[in-house]
């Protein structure tokens, strides 16, 4: 029972085979340890990439191959297959993002805080992406690279809260202080965002009246659908995998001078 | 409660009257910055009049902004922080009181300087007066969820700017209802939405910003 | 299969531009994402490893 806290393969092992009455139970929270979590999420994200990559194959070939051409907005309606999912993204990794700054925070678990911060780069990349995107949709459809449209408006806030979630966490020095602040920002954005989002949009509806929309998408037709959906579930199984990579990145550089990890540097050859 | 409240604020009032110069500094940036916009952008009347809600009220977040750090460096540096986190008091009314005290400080001259800048950009007096009362509601918000932000960089690398980075993105439902109580007017369709929403932000922000500050000192100090 | 050429499709009705500048930027951006995170696991278990024999030293 003793493996249970002790880092490195031994827990994973000492998990496996307790018999203890609450064996079960336990085997699972275990996993709440960097450590232990190290092993695991790398065979997670090694089953997540080529997952996400062969559906992105499928998206794409339904998106560019299959869908027909658009009558009001030719074939520069294509875009969507890149631009919605990444706007999707940008919005499910914040909420992923807040909701493990909440169980770290009640939980204490660092293991959370830790998820949490592993997310925000990636997010922030997909917001990134939605705009770079959106702006390529613009140009051709509505002559424009920006429109202060209430969605691309509250894209843009959202990726200063990302950098602002991120900026923090790396001005602090303590670790576990910035993963606790970090956390606080993240629910206190959380907040924020609805409100942002609906003052945005009555601003835009004051401001342009009848306005262009560059997320109104054209009549949806089922291959449109299946393809955005096909990209949106291959672009979550990439950030996922980009999220877990970047959470034992996380883990090493947090526990350098555990054994364990010099351990597996040596295995590496480093 | 009330005492502790009325207390906090008195003492935070008597240290910044010590140190006007800080108060004094972030009202003249305000004024700076809003007499900036027009030699940016031209001295055309009519442009200058749609322009003066949006420049005013951009220039008080970022006077706000600047005047965020202040709100808990000083305590922090003398140990009267950890000392406030300690007490029995509850560090949500003590949070409060701050808050409190630095919109006297570093919003209200703001509010009362309003009338004289908007005059330059030319608005008219139905305009001023809806102007004054979306600063009156609105800045009080930026000063009790610029805490949060200031309470978040505490102790952090270069704060000053980090406070900004994190109050600026949180502020833009207050700019937006602010000075688009004004533009409401303009389009005849009257501020009173507007300045409602503000209200209701107030409300919101004063029942739960220092409840945010407080767990954000906690974790800056422990 | 609704484009009639390898030309066709790359052209996009005209819009290739635009959409293979989002397609490929996005792509190009992930692939970036994945590199970025390889190297730092590699510095990471690097000064993981220096740490260790400075300690053994």
């Amino acid at each position: 029972m003793s493996g249970y806290l002790t880092p490195g393969t031994g827990a994973i092992a000492g998990a496996m085979s307790s018999a203890s009455p609450q064996g079960r139970g336990r085997r699972w929270l275990q996993f709440a340890s960097p450590a232990a979590f190290y092993g695991p999420a790398g065979t997670l994200a090694a089953l997540l990439l080529p997952l996400s990559l062969v559906l992105a194959l499928v998206g794409l070939y339904i998106g560019f191959l299959v869908a027909p051409t658009d009558a009001q907005q030719g074939d520069a309606y294509r875009i969507i297959f890149v631009h919605v999912p990444a706007a999707w993204l940008s919005m499910v990794i914040y909420a992923a993002m807040a909701f493990w700054s909440a169980v770290g925070l009640v939980a204490n678990t660092r293991l959370s805080a830790m998820m949490a911060g592993a997310l925000a780069p990636s997010g922030a990349l997909f917001t990134f992406l939605a705009l770079w995107t959106g702006a390529l949709w613009g140009k051709p459809t509505w002559g424009a690279w920006w429109v202060w449209d209430a969605r691309l408006t509250s894209e843009l806030l959202l990726l200063f809260l990302y950098l602002g979630f991120i900026a923090l966490q790396a001005a602090i020095d303590d670790p576990r202080r910035a993963d606790r602040a970090g956390a606080v920002l993240a629910l206190v954005g959380t907040v924020n965002l609805p409100i942002i989002y609906f003052s945005v949009k009555w601003w835009n509806t004051l401001h342009q009246g009848a306005s262009v929309s560059v997320s109104s998408a054209p009549t949806i037709a089922t291959p449109m659908l299946l393809g955005m959906l096909v990209m949106a579930l291959a672009m979550w199984f990439y950030a996922a995998a980009a999220a877990l990579l970047r959470l034992r990145c996380i883990i090493l550089e947090r526990e350098g001078q555990a054994a364990w990890v010099a351990g597996l540097a040596q295995g590496e050859g480093a | 409660m009330t005492g502790m409240l009325a207390w906090i604020v008195k003492r935070d009032l008597l240290l910044a009257g010590r140190r006007s110069a800080d108060a004094l500094g972030s009202l003249a940036f305000f004024v700076i910055a809003c007499s900036l916009f027009p030699l940016g952008v031209g001295p055309e009347p009519a442009a200058l009049r749609s322009m003066a809600p949006g420049v005013l009220w951009v220039a008080a977040l970022l006077a706000a902004t600047l005047s965020l750090p202040r709100l808990f460096s000083a305590d922090h540096a003398d140990g009267t922080l950890e000392q406030m986190l300690l007490s029995s008091e509850p560090l949500v009314l003590i949070v409060a009181g701050k808050a409190v005290a630095h919109w006297l400080v570093s919003g209200l001259p703001l509010v009362l300087l309003s009338p004289l800048l908007a005059l330059q950009f030319g608005l008219d007096a139905r305009s001023l007066a809806v102007l004054l009362a979306s600063l009156l509601l609105g800045t009080p918000i930026l000063s009790l969820v610029g805490a949060v932000a200031a309470a978040l960089s505490l102790g952090a690398r270069s704060s000053g700017v980090l406070v900004a980075l994190l109050a600026l993105p949180l502020y833009t439902p207050v700019l937006v209802f602010g000075a688009g109580a004004v533009d409401a007017l303009g389009a005849g369709g009257g501020a009173m939405a507007h300045l409602l929403l503000l209200g209701a932000g107030l409300g919101f922000a004063l029942a739960l910003a220092p409840w945010a500050t407080a767990a954000a000192l906690r974790i800056a100090l422990e | 299969m609704i484009w009639l050429s390898f030309e066709e499709f790359l052209a996009i009705g005209g819009y290739g531009g635009y959409v293979w500048g989002s397609v490929l930027v996005t792509g190009a951006a992930l692939a970036l994402e994945l590199v970025l995170l390889a190297r730092r696991r590699r510095a990471a278990l690097l000064a993981a490893a220096h740490a260790s024999r400075r300690r053994q030293a």
